[in-house]
């Protein structure tokens, strides 16, 4: 059985400063599986976020392509592309990045609002993920009035919504303490063991590496180590 | 859609300041725009009005080639004839037959170029309003004997009292001058200080016997209709019945108060334009900042996989609703104040000798027919809209990778 969620051919990605080339990614080939927990880490500089960009679908590679569930994203025109993200791939950011009028509840409820699915099922899932992020009793309060940590699980919770395939997360313990962090990592951990979500993190962060099942190291663009 | 919009409608009151800003320059450019509007209708419905209710009426009716030179002998054909079918036309209120005369004025002041103006003083009345202008004396009650109104302006040229003597001399049917003596008995003061430096009334019975004209013989006939829109209507009815004398109605008579009109016209499209295209700035210009600073925000919706489509509906709806919001707080302040000043008007005395030689008074009441209400608001939304694309647009541009990076 075919357990490959991304696949990724020889993905180039060379951007121009000015009159220099950066190589920020240099001929990267790699599979995902389904249930994975993987780390992708590296220095500053090193293409993790690139590298996330490009699997998610928010940039082009120069060269090469990314395959989800046999379609060859890196193809895909912009509006198809749009589409393909809404319905295949969740992403949590550093920055939480909720809609800031929303509250907690809309936020997870609209990514299922723009998949034009009916409101009861919406309502249902809605309080399902947030009661498992463990955000039951915040539901009607807005970014503005939850912590970063609480922010984060909203964000987990709304890549969570759409039922993606795979959830990318660039450095999304950056701007959490301690305690946040692991009450993030211990929903992330939970969420992969007991309903197999695939999860795919670029962090610095040793706590977050400690806990990944698998660990692939960039160097100047380049996987220079790639650990089960 | 309804979730979209209800964002867009949200995101308007994130920033109190900004929305403030937009909201306001809207609100003081559609009362800029409808009150210099309503300043301008005013002073142009002023002007004409004026020009109506003190000489021209609506409809007058001239021997052809009076209009050419006003010779004395020019006088209406078929006079009986044409009186008849005035009175047998529909919609016309009252007329009043003049005579009418050039010469010259004189007083030991000096000798002044005038317009002697024949009149039968009880038809006159029903047809204009000098009558109600005088600012001293009477209309034609109290002297037997060649009374003369003459106009505030004159008076202080020649250094006219009530009672004083003027000399008028003019040609007669026979071609020769002839002169005569008036006594002051009313003194006039319309907003037009030209009408009234070269205006003098006097009775038509007067003026005939001077200038030697008999039977009852005019050179023109002033005609009002019921209402001003009628004038058309009748100058056609009677065109049909008279072929021999020229009937023209007020705008062909003084066509300078049409062009004013349309002068005005093209002022007011200039105006509009230049005020809707600031306030257009105004918009461009707070939307794209709105825009810009909710890059990072941007950026993940279309990366979460909000259609581009929607996040141009949201960005266009939040001009909308400032728009609709603004919109009507500018019109309520327009109304107030263009009925405020309808009433009380705008004292502009500072500049009345300039205004009055232009035939418009020194105090302007504003005036604004309903439809421009309508018109204006419908050009503001529109213009709004318009501008709201651009920064719209600009959001569609941005790369949402390098969107979610931005500060």
């Amino acid at each position: 059985m075919n357990n490959i969620v991304i696949k990724t051919n020889n993905l180039s990605k060379i951007y121009h400063q000015g009159e220099i080339e950066v190589n920020a990614l240099n001929n990267v080939s790699c599979e995902f599986q389904k249930g994975e927990f993987t780390a992708i880490v590296g220095p500053s500089g090193s293409g993790k976020t690139t590298f996330l960009n490009i699997i998610g679908g928010l940039d082009s590679p120069t060269s090469g392509y990314v395959q989800i569930a046999d379609v060859n994203i890196s193809k895909l025109k912009s509006s198809k592309l749009i589409d393909f993200r809404l319905h295949n791939i969740g992403f949590i950011f550093q920055a939480y990045n909720l809609i800031p009028v929303l509250t907690a509840k809309e936020n997870v409820e609209f990514i299922m609002l723009l998949q034009g699915t009916d409101k009861e099922y919406r309502n249902k899932r809605t309080h399902d993920l947030l009661e498992e992020v463990g955000l039951g009793e915040l539901v009607n309060r807005r970014p503005t009035q939850l912590s970063g940590g609480q922010q984060q699980r909203v964000a987990v919770a709304r890549a969570l919504a759409s039922k993606p395939r795979f959830i990318l997360a660039d450095e999304p313990t950056a701007n959490l303490d301690s305690k946040s962090t692991t009450q993030l990592l211990d929903i992330m951990a939970k969420l992969n063991e007991e309903e197999g979500t695939t999860f795919i993190f670029s962090t610095h962060d040793q706590r977050v590496i400690d806990r990944a099942k698998r660990i692939i190291v960039l160097e100047d663009g380049k996987i220079v180590e790639d650990k089960k | 859609m309804f979730k979209i919009i209800k964002i867009a409608w949200r995101n308007i009151w994130r920033n109190k300041l900004r929305s403030s800003v937009v909201m306001i320059s809207i609100i003081l450019g559609l009362w800029s725009g409808l009150f210099i509007l309503a300043m301008t209708y005013g002073l142009n419905e002023q002007r004409i009005d004026g020009a109506i209710n003190t000489v021209l009426s609506h409809i007058q009716i001239h021997n052809p080639d009076f209009l050419n030179d006003q010779k004395i002998n020019d006088t209406i054909i078929n006079k009986e004839f044409v009186l008849n079918s005035i009175k047998n036309t529909d919609k016309v209120y009252k007329f009043t037959e003049r005579l009418i005369s050039t010469g010259m004025v004189s007083n030991a002041k000096g000798s002044y170029g005038i317009q002697l103006t024949g009149i039968n003083p009880d038809t006159e009345k029903q047809v204009t309003e000098i009558y109600s202008k005088l600012i001293d004396g009477e209309y034609f009650t109290k002297l037997k004997r060649n009374p003369a109104v003459i106009g505030e302006k004159l008076a202080k040229k020649m250094k006219l009292k009530l009672n004083s003597k003027i000399i008028v001399t003019l040609q007669n049917t026979k071609g020769d001058l002839t002169n005569a003596a008036f006594r002051i008995e009313g003194i006039f003061k319309t907003q037009n200080t030209i009408f009234d430096e070269t205006t003098i009334f006097v009775r038509k019975t007067d003026l005939s016997k001077i200038i030697g004209l008999t039977n009852g013989q005019i050179h023109e006939i002033a005609i009002v209709g019921k209402s001003l829109e009628d004038s058309k209507l009748i100058a056609n009815n009677l065109k049909n019945i008279d072929k021999l004398n020229k009937i023209q109605t007020w705008s062909e008579i003084s066509p300078e108060l049409g062009y004013a009109q349309e002068m005005m016209s093209t002022f007011l499209i200039i105006f509009m334009g230049i005020v809707l295209m600031a306030l257009s700035f105004g918009i461009i210009n707070s939307m794209l900042m709105a825009v810009l600073e909710r890059k990072k925000e941007l950026g993940m919706l279309m990366a979460i996989g909000m259609k581009k489509r929607s996040i141009f509906i949201m960005i266009t709806f939040e001009t909308i609703f400032l728009t609709l919001i603004a919109a009507p707080i500018g019109l309520l302040f327009s109304y107030i104040s263009i009925e405020y000043f309808a009433k009380h008007g705008i004292d502009l005395s500072n500049f009345a000798s300039g205004l009055e030689s232009l035939g418009i008074g020194a105090i302007i009441h504003t005036y604004l027919p309903v439809k421009m209400y309508f018109e204006v608001s419908l050009l503001t939304v529109l213009v709004a809209f318009i501008s709201s694309l651009f920064p719209a647009r600009r959001a569609l541009k941005l790369n949402p990778a390098e969107a979610i990076k931005s500060l």
